[in-house]
C-alpha cells in the first residue's frame, strides 16, 4: 500500500507539473491535459467520420481489400489518402488520450468511492478500443495485417477456451477465403458500436459532460493530424503473402506493441500481464482509502424544489421527487453512492443566504461537515474580532494553495471544501458585515478537483448562474484567484495585489452600507454537534 | 485572443503531439524473425481412433432391429502420438488430447519452429491410436527453405496422412 501511495504522489507530481506548465501557452479552458477525456472522444469521431468514408469504398475480397484501400492513397490521395491517414492517426491519438487518462485519474485518487463506477466501467473500454484497432489494421490485407492476425491468432490459441486453433486459418495462401473480410468489416463495425455504449455507459453518472474539447482545441488538434497526414501519408505494406514472413514491417506501436511482447515472451506472459492488469484496475476501487466525507443532507421543510442543486451537481447525484409536505413542489434528493461531498449543491440554494434573519440558518441542502449556519456564525465572530486594515476574507478552495499558510494578520481565511459551496450571497454579507474586500481561490480554469466549482463561481459572480452576485456589490472588492495546489506564492502575491488595491487603487472608494447583524436569539442546533463552528475557519 | 508567444508555444506543443504520433504510428520497423530465417509451421486437426468391438451374433439379437449396429463404438477418442525430428535431432515428442468433455473431439496442435534458412532433414511420425504400436503416419523429407519462407506441416487423411506444404 506504501509502495502504491508513493507511486500515485511521484506520477501526481510529474503530472501536475506539466498541466501547470501547460496552463502557460494553452491556458485553462484548452490545457489539453485538463480535457483528455473530451479530447480522446473528440478524436474517437475523427475515427468514426473517417471510416465511414473509408467503408463506402472498401471492396470485401482478398485481393478487392487490398486493391481498394490501396488506390485511396494513390490514386485519390488528396481526399480518401488523408482520410485514411488521419483515420489511422486519429486512432493512435485515441489510444494515447486514453492511457494519459486513465493514468491522470489514477494518480489523482479519482478511482473509487463515488468514482467507483466511472473507473470500472472504463476498463472494458480499453479492452474494446484495442479489439477495435487491431482488428482495423486486418482489414488492409497486407503484410502488416499478415503479421498481426497471426499473432493475435497465436495470441488466442494459448487460451484453453479455443479448442481448434485459430492460426490454422492463416497457414496458407489458400487457407482464407473473401467472406472472412466480411466477417472482419462488421467486427470493426460492432466493437466501436459497443466502445460508444460503453463510453456512454462510463459517463452516464456525471452531468454536464464535456462532449468536446474547445472549439479552439479541436480545430488545432484536426489541423496537427491533418499536417501530418499530409507529410506521412499512410500507405499499405505489400500485399499479405502467408508462404512468407513479413519483413521491416512499420508497425503500429501505439496499438499493436502485442505483437513485439508476444514474440519477446510468449502467449501465456502477455495474458497473464494483460488480466493481471485488468484485475489491477478494477480491485483499486476496493483498497483501503480515507473515509468519505459526509454526503449533503436536504431539509425538507427548506426546500423549494427550484431544482439549482439538481442543475448543479457535477456528479447526478441530486435527484427531484415530489415534495411531501407542499404538493406541487418538489423536493431534492442525494443518493449517497453518487455524492462528491464538495457541497456545491449548498452554493447553489437559494436558501443558504446569510441574510435571512433566522437565528440558526437552515438552508435546503447542506454539507453536515459545515454547514450554512457555522459559516456565517464564524464570519460574524470572525469580523467581529479583526481589528486590522484593511480586513479580506479570503474564502479558499481547500484543493488549491493552502491558504491556511497564509501569514497575513488582515486576512480571515475560510476553507471551504470547494470553493462552489460558497453561496454568492455570502461574498456581499462579508463585505456589508466588516470585510472590507473578499478574495476567493479557485482550482485552476478547468482543474476543479470536483469538475465545476471553478465555472459554477466564476458564472455565479459574474451573474450568468443562479444564484448570483447582486449588481449592488462593487466588483472591485471581490477577487478570484485561480490557483494549483503549489501555487502559494501565486496567492501571497494576489492577496498582496488585492490589499493595495484596496487601500490606493480604485477599489478604495468602493463600499456597501453595513448591514446590522440582529442580535439574534441562542437557538438549539438543528443538526446537533454540526452545528458548531468549523474549526479550520481561522483568523 | 492568446498572446503570440502562447500561439507558438501551441503550435510546437501541438506539432510534437503530431510528431510523437506520426513517429510511433510506423517506427521503428519490426523483423519477426532474423533475415537468414524461415519457419516451419506444424499444424495438425484429427479425430483420434476409437477402438471398436466387433458385436456377437447373440448380442446383435438381443438389440432392437433398428440397433443392430455391428461394432460397438465408445464415444471417447485415442490420444495421438505426434514426433517431429529436424535435421536427425528430437524437436517435438508430445501427445495430443482428444478435446471435449467427454474426450469424442478433435485432437489439435499448432507450433511454429523458426530454423536457418537452408536445406534441412525434416522427419514427422504420429499414431492416431494409442493401443496400436508404432506410427501409423510417417512423413520424412528433405526441404529446402528459402529466408523468410514459411513450410507448413499438416495432416490430410485424403492427400495420404502428413504432407509438406
Amino acid at each position: 500500500m506504501k509502495f502504491h501511495a508513493a507511486l500515485r504522489a511521484g506520477v501526481r507530481s510529474i503530472f501536475l507539473r506539466v498541466e501547470e506548465a501547460l496552463d502557460a501557452p494553452f491556458g485553462g479552458a484548452d490545457n489539453p491535459l485538463r480535457h483528455l477525456g473530451a479530447i480522446g472522444l473528440y478524436l474517437l469521431w475523427i475515427v468514426v467520420g473517417t471510416g465511414i468514408y473509408l467503408y463506402t469504398v472498401l471492396d470485401t475480397g482478398i485481393a478487392a481489400v487490398y486493391r481498394s484501400i490501396g488506390q485511396l492513397s494513390t490514386d485519390q490521395w488528396y481526399l480518401g489518402g488523408i482520410l485514411r491517414s488521419l483515420h489511422r492517426y486519429s486512432a493512435d491519438g485515441f489510444v494515447l488520450v486514453m492511457m494519459l487518462h486513465l493514468v491522470r485519474e489514477w494518480c489523482y485518487g479519482r478511482y473509487h468511492g463515488f468514482r467507483l463506477y466511472s473507473w470500472v466501467t472504463g476498463v472494458p473500454l480499453i479492452w474494446l478500443a484495442y479489439m477495435a484497432g487491431i482488428g482495423g489494421y486486418w482489414i488492409v490485407w497486407d503484410q502488416l495485417a499478415q503479421l498481426s492476425a497471426l499473432s493475435t491468432a497465436e495470441l488466442l490459441d494459448w487460451l484453453p477456451v479455443i479448442s481448434e486453433p485459430t492460426a490454422r486459418n492463416f497457414l496458407a495462401p489458400d487457407s482464407i477465403s473473401d467472406r472472412f473480410f466480411t466477417m472482419l468489416v462488421f467486427l470493426h463495425l460492432g466493437v466501436p458500436l459497443l466502445l460508444i455504449l460503453g463510453l456512454w455507459a462510463h459517463v452516464h453518472r456525471i452531468s454536464h459532460v464535456d462532449y468536446l474539447p474547445s472549439r479552439r482545441a479541436m480545430l488545432a488538434t484536426l489541423a496537427a493530424l491533418l499536417v501530418l497526414a499530409l507529410i506521412r501519408p499512410v500507405a499499405s505494406h505489400p500485399p499479405a503473402n502467408l508462404a512468407t514472413v513479413p519483413r521491416d514491417v512499420a508497425l503500429d506501436w501505439f496499438i499493436l506493441f502485442i505483437h513485439p511482447l508476444t514474440d519477446l515472451g510468449s502467449p501465456a506472459i502477455v495474458w497473464a500481464l494483460l488480466f493481471a492488469a485488468t484485475i489491477v484496475l478494477c480491485a483499486l476501487p476496493i483498497l483501503p482509502h480515507p473515509a468519505r466525507d459526509p454526503v449533503a443532507v436536504v431539509t425538507p421543510a427548506r426546500c423549494t424544489g427550484c431544482d439549482r442543486c439538481l442543475a448543479d451537481c457535477p456528479y447526478a447525484a441530486i435527484t427531484m421527487t415530489p415534495h411531501p409536505l407542499r404538493p406541487g413542489s418538489n423536493l431534492a434528493v442525494v443518493d449517497a453512492d453518487l455524492c462528491a461531498a464538495c457541497g456545491i449543491c449548498a452554493g447553489s440554494c437559494p436558501s443558504s443566504t446569510p441574510f435571512r434573519r433566522q437565528p440558526t440558518l437552515v438552508t435546503g441542502i447542506d454539507m453536515p461537515q459545515l454547514p450554512v449556519n457555522a459559516l456565517r456564525e464564524c464570519l460574524d465572530r470572525s469580523l467581529g474580532e479583526h481589528r486590522h486594515e484593511p480586513t479580506i476574507v479570503v474564502f479558499a478552495c481547500s484543493r488549491a494553495a493552502d491558504a491556511n499558510a497564509l501569514a497575513m494578520p488582515d486576512a480571515i481565511v475560510v476553507p471551504l471544501p470547494c470553493t462552489g459551496m460558497l453561496p454568492p450571497s455570502f461574498v456581499e454579507y462579508a463585505l456589508r458585515t466588516g470585510a472590507d474586500g473578499v478574495l476567493l481561490t479557485t482550482c485552476r480554469a478547468g482543474g476543479c478537483a470536483f469538475r465545476l466549482g471553478e465555472r459554477w463561481t466564476a458564472e455565479r459572480l459574474a451573474g450568468r448562474r443562479e444564484p448570483h452576485l447582486r449588481r449592488n456589490v462593487p466588483r472591485d472588492l471581490v477577487a478570484v484567484v485561480p490557483l494549483a495546489v503549489g501555487d502559494s506564492a501565486a496567492l501571497d502575491a494576489a492577496l498582496a495585489s488585492f490589499r493595495r488595491n484596496l487601500q490606493g487603487g480604485p477599489a478604495a472608494s468602493a463600499s456597501l452600507p453595513p448591514y446590522e447583524v440582529l442580535r439574534r436569539p441562542t437557538a438549539e442546533p438543528v443538526f446537533g454537534s454540526v452545528r458548531s463552528p468549523d474549526p479550520r475557519i481561522s483568523a | 485572443m492568446p498572446k503570440p508567444a502562447a500561439i507558438a508555444g501551441q503550435v510546437v506543443l501541438y506539432g510534437a503531439f503530431a510528431a510523437f504520433i506520426g513517429y510511433f504510428a510506423t517506427s521503428p520497423k519490426y523483423r519477426q524473425i532474423p533475415d537468414d530465417a524461415a519457419l516451419i509451421k506444424l499444424s495438425i486437426n484429427h479425430l483420434g481412433e476409437r477402438e471398436c468391438r466387433k458385436r456377437s451374433p447373440e448380442e446383435l439379437a438381443r438389440l432392437p432391429p433398428n440397433m443392430r449396429a455391428p461394432l460397438d463404438c465408445p464415444r471417447e477418442r485415442s490420444d495421438i502420438r505426434l514426433e517431429m525430428d529436424l535435421d536427425g535431432e528430437p524437436v517435438l515428442r508430445t501427445t495430443m488430447h482428444p478435446t471435449g468433455l467427454y474426450k469424442d473431439g478433435i485432437s489439435t496442435i499448432y507450433r511454429r519452429f523458426e530454423v536457418k534458412a537452408g536445406s534441412h532433414e525434416v522427419a514427422v511420425r504420429m499414431n492416431d491410436n494409442a493401443v496400436k504400436p508404432g506410427f501409423a503416419f510417417v512423413r520424412e523429407g528433405r526441404v529446402t527453405l528459402a529466408p523468410g519462407q514459411v513450410m507448413v506441416i499438416d495432416f490430410n487423411p485424403d492427400m495420404g496422412g502428413l504432407f509438406f506444404k
